[in-house]
């Protein structure tokens, strides 16, 4: 896999959510995703950026675009410094929450994308890395 | 303070949804919102959606929460306009917005809203 352009944004206050979600739109945009397909990673990443900021309490967005034998991607990777996730097969079951959502953010944005990988240490924080190919 | 504004025709509230919503903003509508109903004895909301560009969980349970505690308050609740794009996703999250009565557009929203309130249709026609 190999990267074309990268950039990356803090997720601090959830006007940066709304950001995040320009950013992924414009970027899945320029790189001519479908109508669909531009839906689903805006809104897998606007879960996942609200989970950086509830449950992380904050961190950033890695955006990237990248290549994998002239198929293109868009990766996106959050990351923070939070108290991390203690059981990651609990916190994928739709239903399962700790906060005052729905329950769907981890599951349901895994749902959207076509690869995801959730790294976490309790008490070192979460990175969770999700990749839309086209 | 950043607000949704909120029309009143009738018996019935006028919401169209225009800007991306950061999440306080969709907590301030939902207050607005009940608050609204509670001080008009508004019969009927209609939400429109039909620019908003996604409905993530969040934004899907603001609008099950207005259509519940909307129920609560005696008043019926449309959300109308969903792109179809918005529709695959949210179904594909996982939310169904099971007691949320859609509409495609706010013309047959409205429709629906004088329908689900019969009593109040003669009344505007006379």
């Amino acid at each position: 896999m190999k990267s074309v352009r990268r950039d990356s944004m803090p997720i601090r206050s959830s006007n940066d959510v709304v950001l995040a979600r320009q950013k992924v739109r414009q970027w899945a945009a320029d790189m001519h995703f479908t109508l669909v397909d531009q839906t689903k990673l805006v809104t897998a990443a606007s879960e996942l950026a609200r989970n950086t900021l509830d449950h992380g309490k904050g961190g950033q967005m890695v955006i990237e675009q990248v290549d994998n034998h002239s198929r293109g991607g868009l990766k996106l990777v959050f990351e923070d410094q939070g108290p991390g996730i203690p059981d990651i097969n609990a916190a994928l079951r739709d239903g399962f929450t700790t906060g005052n959502g729905m329950g769907l953010g981890l599951g349901g944005s895994k749902r959207l994308v076509n690869d995801f990988e959730i790294e976490s240490q309790p008490g070192k924080g979460t990175r969770i890395t999700v990749v839309r190919w086209k | 303070m950043e607000r949704i504004p909120i029309l009143r025709m009738g018996q019935f509230l006028l919401v169209t949804i225009q800007v991306d919503m950061h999440d306080q903003l969709a907590l301030q509508l939902q207050d607005d919102l009940t608050q609204k109903i509670s001080d008009t004895g508004a019969k009927g909301v209609l939400i429109d959606i039909s620019t908003l560009e996604i409905v993530d969980s969040f934004i899907g349970r603001m609008l099950a929460n207005i259509a519940a505690m909307a129920r609560v308050l005696d008043a019926e609740t449309v959300v109308t306009g969903m792109q179809p794009a918005v529709a695959i996703t949210l179904v594909e999250l996982g939310m169904s917005l099971a007691g949320v009565r859609t509409a495609l557009n706010v013309e047959s929203g409205m429709e629906l809203l004088y329908q689900m309130r019969g009593d109040f249709h003669s009344e505007l026609e006379g």
